[in-house]
């Protein structure tokens, strides 16, 4: 069995739960501390449509994904095909319906702010 | 009949149907994670569609850290974040004891497996409650506010910025307040259900007196909302006021847009309901394990693939608590 395997190799079981749980609290505080004090200079730069520090919070969130799928879900250690049937499924998919979603919104509000309906009287 | 069977000669190989499982995973615990791949899906939508209507409305959307402020037990404090970071530390543990749980049943532990899945159960629990909490106060609402005739929200503040409450605007008027109700005709109208604890008349009967200040939901380009002069606010409010709201439904909200009120409560709602049907199948399944049903078994893999679960309701709700809280 897989697990089995990986209880053999450098790394207990147990030292990766904590590690991964240690990893996922630092994040956390970070967004949190981050989210409290907004830092100026990071709100005001604008890369791709968000501001830098929305784009922080999105990659730490899929850090935190990542640790939470491969390691306290085993994704690590499940065979090939499981994990990418899984995993590449829902990154395109995902990646997919989010950016014609998004992009979709802001052709609706650039038609609200631009065009002739009065939506606000 | 055997000369109808098709022989590819790639019998033995994984790919021609070979006696090795491809996926090397059993069928449950296999089915469980395509299930989680659906449902993720699911969840993606909904959070996609958040995000089409924020888009949509970019420059109007509610500010988070003004709507969810409250801390138990520090009334009044302005305390943005702690709470729901605390909440989101409770379920990222309690996701540790349901990993820790399944270590323990690959070692077939049977007592350490049971401790752990009671502390998994405790956190799901306290989960769900922090959930409710928020939602209280969320309905409950703060300040109060008043919407105009075009379904916008505006809100009180004084000269120094801060917010004031409807009961320090409102001036108390000898009216004869009716409530609606179904008996008197419109029975479909369903709107003034229940009476505000001020009309619209003696809001703006105590704004007229007041030095206060109007703030629109309209976001500046530092994020922060607009506030009127006092010439402009008083116009809105005598021209365009129509209704006091107080707390948020789903139909209006007091903090700006009602697709925000309807998003967190169908979203955070979904969520709250996958974690309260995950701490059920954790009680069931720490029963089945106190019986001995997996020692019997010589199997502790139903515990995984509940862990799986739990861990995906924890893996959503990081996603949640970015794009409500943070973002």
């Amino acid at each position: 069995m897989a697990h089995e395997a990986s209880t053999h190799d450098k790394h207990s079981p147990l030292k990766r739960i904590w590690t991964v749980f240690a990893i996922l609290s630092v994040i956390t505080l970070v967004e949190v501390i981050l989210g409290i004090i907004k830092p100026e200079s990071l709100v005001k730069t604008t890369l791709i449509y968000m501001s830098l520090l929305n784009w922080i919070f999105i990659v730490l969130t899929i850090v935190k994904a990542y640790y939470i799928t491969w390691a306290f879900m085993h994704m690590e250690h499940e065979a090939k095909g499981l994990r990418r049937s899984v995993v590449w499924t829902v990154i395109f998919l995902i990646a997919y319906l989010t950016f014609i979603l998004l992009t979709e919104g802001d052709y609706v509000f650039e038609v609200y702010k631009n065009g002739y309906i009065a939506w606000d009287f | 009949m055997e000369a109808t069977v098709v022989r590819t000669g790639t019998e033995g190989k994984t790919w021609g149907g070979g006696s090795k499982s491809p996926l090397k995973a059993s069928y449950g615990k296999m089915m469980m994670w395509y299930f989680i791949t659906s449902d993720a899906l699911t969840f993606s939508a909904f959070l996609a569609a958040y995000g089409f209507s924020r888009f949509k409305f970019i420059d109007a959307w509610p500010i988070a850290d003004e709507v969810f402020n409250h801390f138990p037990f520090m009334h009044g404090v302005d305390a943005p974040m702690y709470y729901v970071a605390l909440m989101t530390f409770i379920l990222i543990f309690s996701s540790v004891t349901m990993v820790l749980a399944v270590d323990a049943g690959h070692q077939m532990k049977k007592s350490k497996v049971t401790l752990y899945m009671f502390l998994t159960i405790i956190g799901g629990a306290i989960f769900v409650g922090s959930q409710a909490w928020e939602w209280k106060n969320f309905i409950k609402g703060e300040y109060g506010a008043v919407e105009t005739a075009g379904g916008q929200i505006i809100q009180f503040i004084d000269n120094n910025g801060k917010r004031v409450a409807l009961d320090k605007v409102a001036k108390v008027l000898p009216e004869d307040r009716v409530e609606h109700e179904a008996k008197n005709g419109l029975w479909f109208v369903s709107d003034e259900a229940s009476l505000t604890t001020y009309s619209i008349d003696e809001i703006k009967a105590g704004f007229q007196d007041s030095n206060y200040l109007v703030r629109t939901q309209k976001l500046d380009k530092n994020g922060a909302k607009t506030i009127l002069s006092r010439e402009e606010s008083l116009a809105v409010i005598n021209n365009q006021a129509v209704r006091v709201v107080e707390g948020a439904n789903l139909t209006r909200n007091e903090y700006g847009a009602p697709l925000f009120a309807d998003f967190f409560f169908f979203i955070t709602g979904f969520h709250g309901f996958h974690v309260l049907t995950g701490v059920i199948i954790n009680i069931i399944i720490f029963f089945n394990v106190i019986i001995g049903t997996y020692e019997r078994r010589r199997s502790y893999e139903m515990v995984e693939k509940v862990g799986l679960y739990w861990h995906f309701v924890d893996l959503v709700w990081v996603f949640v608590f970015t794009f409500f809280y943070l973002v």
